[in-house]
């Protein structure tokens, strides 16, 4: 995709370099390009860009002191946590600097009686949980990344788990954040309170990819880890009723505490990996986890295992022991990087629809494979028709990523089409702006640009992503009027 | 009702400058600012436009009754788990804009939380749609859940999609003999340990608590929690606190306190209710101290219900910080540019 950075901004270097050292110590600042290189791209590699310096502050002070020089300057900033976010949310701006929370590292306070904790943002997903463990409690949301993710990058993009179905994903986790607008300012943002008042400002925060602040302060919700949980793992020879499957299980008045599948090509990938145990020979397979005591797991775990035989389930296993769950689940967290290891390069997709239609989207991928000539795997949030299709590929052949990124944008707009959205967690970033121009018309886009107003005049937070402008949409849709191959003519456009 | 009525309403008003006072049902007329402006009454824009219980979703007209959506959800054994009040002929549109949860709220969450997708008409006329149906959409701002609570001042809601959830196979209510500071502390010692605790309720002396869930689930924690099972209709008392029609809400003034859960009870006169596992707090005296109290706790205060004697004298809602207030401002220029949208009855500014 061509994503030749605008015009708008043009920045000095050497300025530049000049005014942010004024408010930062040496070891907070770098500037020389092999310093840099490493923040060239997040964990979508194929975009990549290199900024003009990254700061590395260590306190909010810092923070405001960046954030108001840059405003200053009209200099474009990209805030970034770890930099695993898959839609090139932190890739930097050509023109512009990266605000690296990695220094933002603490635990602030831990209250388990309240139980919630204060973190800064560059904590950790998994440290939060683990810190919380000796207190019987954790945080909900668990992205397959959690090792390496940062809350900051968690509320930046609303990130989910496995476990969003029954437990919701970051923006019901999260009881307040303290931000830093562009222009240097603090807000603080919902409270320990429930209801803050005013409008829920909160809510807009939660997955606006770092466009509308930086945020300095997280506070989470923490709960309590359910005494016992156990997973089915179901075999399909068909992926149809593996889907159907889902809607069963939903429609007995089950919400599962994760409930995600994986198709043939994608066990196959993880299997000599992970030795996760998963049935090969099934078409697709489910994973269904119950949580709570051991009364309610045994009684769910019954009524789940019922609805999955009279759903056609070729083969059932419930795991035996923890370390057996533990197993069935690191093979479907190790997925991404499982495929990576088939192939040179893989391309995450992203698309929610609604449960029923997973069977269709399925053949359609199946069709998509032949059409671009590349193979695609397929794990899959079922419980919430997020997909998660990985679309092998190797930059290394000409032509061959350019098709990855035709694959993935037909798989997008086929979202759109079955009644979803063009990403259920990873964000829009860079990599899907074209598609939000399928998904929205121009009243909505617009609103979307005044709300981006209201917190950032200038248009200096993370420019030209999430969020595209007119022109990009104009020109998407007349390059696919032009090409002739308009996908969905049923879908209404721009 | 149709759509293109509320669309030409809006432009008309808009062309005019002419404030509009948005009415669903009316039955929240006492809640906010002052009422000001024409009324715009959209209970006629009414409906439940789909329904998939397998797709855990319901979307309706903001004219529908609440209780037209709590009987369509119950027939296939779901309901909105946030436990909305219904008060008299609460419509959905109402329910939404207020932000206003019941008892479920402690362990199930919001009303944002369950809110998918709006379709909206700005201050402009302009209509927009927002979210969707399905779970999950990170797709551009939130601005569905913006809106949850927004009190119309940002456009009219008019269609709303909510995540429904199935009911709860068993549901078991205990009583314990606390006073308010026990049941404070109870409460949030309970709360961190995995017990199937969906709602609490405490009031003059006395700690309801309502655990649901599995059966096997609900009847191991009831052996382990003690207190005595309620001797009265569970669901009738539940339904009157969610109603607001148990005595503890009665009186002309009630201050509705929200708080860190674990706060120590406040040096406050007129405590009436607790809820939310300690997060919510009723006082029913003229507690002007009130606001400071709950800020001091790191909470807030909004006056409730009062007279309108009360009512022009102190906000409804605790006051915003300059630098927030001017966020507000600038958000609510961007959906309503002439501030015709129910002006006043979140903040006097705006
Ligand atoms: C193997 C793998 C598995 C994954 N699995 C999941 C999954 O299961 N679920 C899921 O939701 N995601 C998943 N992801 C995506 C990614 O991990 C998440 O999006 C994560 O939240 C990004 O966090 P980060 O700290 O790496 O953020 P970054 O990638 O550094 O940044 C992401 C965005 O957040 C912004 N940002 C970062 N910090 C701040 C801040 N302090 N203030 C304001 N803006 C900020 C950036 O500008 C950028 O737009 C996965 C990624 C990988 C590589």
């Amino acid at each position: 995709m061509d994503f030749s950075p605008d015009a708008s901004f043009q920045t000095d270097r050497a300025t530049l370099a000049r005014q942010l050292r004024l408010v930062l110590p040496a070891h907070c600042l770098l500037v020389d390009e092999e310093d840099l290189r490493p923040y060239e791209c997040d964990g979508l590699t194929a975009y990549r860009e290199l900024p003009l310096a990254v700061c590395l502050p260590e306190n909010e002070g810092q923070v405001v002191d960046v954030l108001r020089t840059c405003h200053q300057m009209g200099v474009p900033v990209v805030a970034r946590g770890a930099g695993t976010g898959l839609s090139g949310g932190a890739m930097p701006h050509a023109q512009g600097v990266v605000l690296s929370l990695a220094r933002f590292n603490k635990i602030i306070r831990l209250d388990p009686l309240a139980r919630l904790a204060v973190v800064q943002p560059g904590v950790r997903n998994l440290a939060v949980s683990e810190a919380a463990a000796p207190h019987g409690l954790y945080y909900a949301p668990d992205p397959s990344s959690q090792i390496a993710c940062t809350l900051g990058g968690n509320v930046a993009e609303n990130s989910g788990g496995v476990h969003c179905l029954k437990y919701g994903l970051t923006v019901h986790n999260v009881l307040r954040v303290r931000v830093v607008s562009i222009e240097g300012e603090i807000f603080e943002i919902g409270s320990e309170a429930p209801d803050a008042p005013g409008y829920d400002l909160l809510a807009l925060l939660i997955g606006s990819e770092g466009m509308l602040g930086v945020v300095t302060e997280v506070t989470v919700k923490l709960v309590p880890r359910p005494e016992l949980a156990q997973v089915v793992m179901a075999s399909f020879d068909d992926v149809g009723k593996a889907g159907a499957a889902v809607a069963s299980i939903i429609a007995a008045g089950i919400i599962p505490a994760g409930l995600e599948m994986m198709d043939k090509p994608a066990t196959a990938a993880v299997e000599p990996y992970v030795k996760a145990g998963y049935d090969l020979n099934a078409e697709a397979i489910l994973l269904c986890e119950s949580d709570g005591t051991p009364e309610e797991v045994a009684e769910e775990i019954a009524r789940v295992t019922e609805v999955l035989k009279a759903a056609g389930a070729s083969d059932l296993r419930v795991s035996q022991s923890e370390a057996e769950r533990l197993r069935f689940w690191a093979g479907r967290k190790a997925a991404f990087p499982a495929v990576g290891r088939i192939t040179p390069d893989y391309y995450c997709m992203d698309g929610t629809i609604p449960r029923k239609r997973l069977a269709e989207m399925l053949a359609a991928i199946a069709d998509m494979e032949k059409k671009h000539g590349l193979r695609c795997a397929n794990v899959f949030h079922a419980g919430d028709g997020n997909l998660h299709p990985l679309i092998m590929y190797d930059a290394a052949q000409p032509g061959e990523w350019a098709r990855a990124e035709a694959f993935g944008a037909e798989i997008l707009e086929l979202s759109v089409a079955l009644g979803g959205s063009i990403t259920g967690e990873h964000g829009v970033g860079i990599e899907k702006i074209n598609q939000m121009c399928v998904q929205y018309k121009t009243p909505e886009l617009n609103a979307f640009r005044r709300i981006k107003a209201a917190f950032d005049e200038g248009g200096l937070l993370n420019p030209g992503k999430a969020v595209p402008s007119l022109h990009r949409c104009a020109e998407y849709g007349r390059m696919h009027v032009h090409h002739g191959d308009l996908k969905f003519p049923e879908l209404e456009r721009f | 009702m149709k759509l293109d009525d509320l669309v030409a309403a809006i432009r008309a008003a808009h062309g005019s400058h002419t404030p509009l006072r948005i009415r669903g049902g009316g039955s929240k007329d006492f809640y906010g600012g002052m009422l000001a402006g024409e009324v715009l009454d959209v209970a006629g824009y009414r409906g439940i436009v789909a329904y998939e219980p397998t797709e855990l979703y319901l979307t309706a007209r903001c004219g529908t009754p609440l209780a037209e959506i709590e009987a369509t959800l119950a027939e296939c054994g779901q309901r909105l788990a946030f436990e909305p009040p219904g008060f008299f002929g609460a419509t959905l549109g109402g329910c939404v804009a207020a932000g206003l949860s019941g008892p479920g709220r402690q362990q199930a969450g919001a009303v944002r939380d369950f809110v998918l997708g709006v379709k909206l008409v700005d201050g402009t006329g302009q209509v927009l749609d927002f979210g969707g149906q399905v779970m999950k959409n990170v797709a551009g701002y939130d601005v569905s859940r913006l809106l949850a609570g927004s009190l119309g001042t940002l456009g009219v809601l008019a269609e709303v999609t909510l995540k429904v959830l199935p009911k709860p196979v068993a549901e078991r209510t205990l009583v314990f003999g606390l006073d308010a500071a026990e049941a404070v502390a109870r409460l949030n010692q309970w709360g961190g340990r995995p017990l199937p605790i969906s709602a609490s309720f405490w009031h003059d002396g006395q700690l309801w608590l309502r655990l649901s869930g599995a059966g096997a689930a609900v009847e191991a924690a009831c052996s382990e929690l003690g207190g005595r099972p309620a001797s009265v209709d569970a669901d009738n008392f539940w339904h009157a606190v969610r109603e607001q029609r148990h005595p503890a809400y009665a009186g002309g003034v009630l201050w509705r306190l929200a708080v860190p859960t674990a706060t120590p009870v406040l040096p406050l006169a007129g405590l009436r209710a607790i809820e939310w596992g300690g997060a919510l707090r009723w006082y029913g005296e003229e507690a002007e101290t009130a606001r400071a109290a709950a800020a001091a706790a790191g909470g807030h205060a909004t006056l409730y219900r009062a007279p309108e004697s009360l009512r022009c004298r102190v906000d409804a809602f605790a006051p915003l910080s300059p630098a927030l207030l001017a966020l507000h401002r600038r958000l609510k220029k961007s959906f309503d540019p002439l501030g015709i949208l129910n002006p006043g009855r979140l903040y006097a500014e705006f």
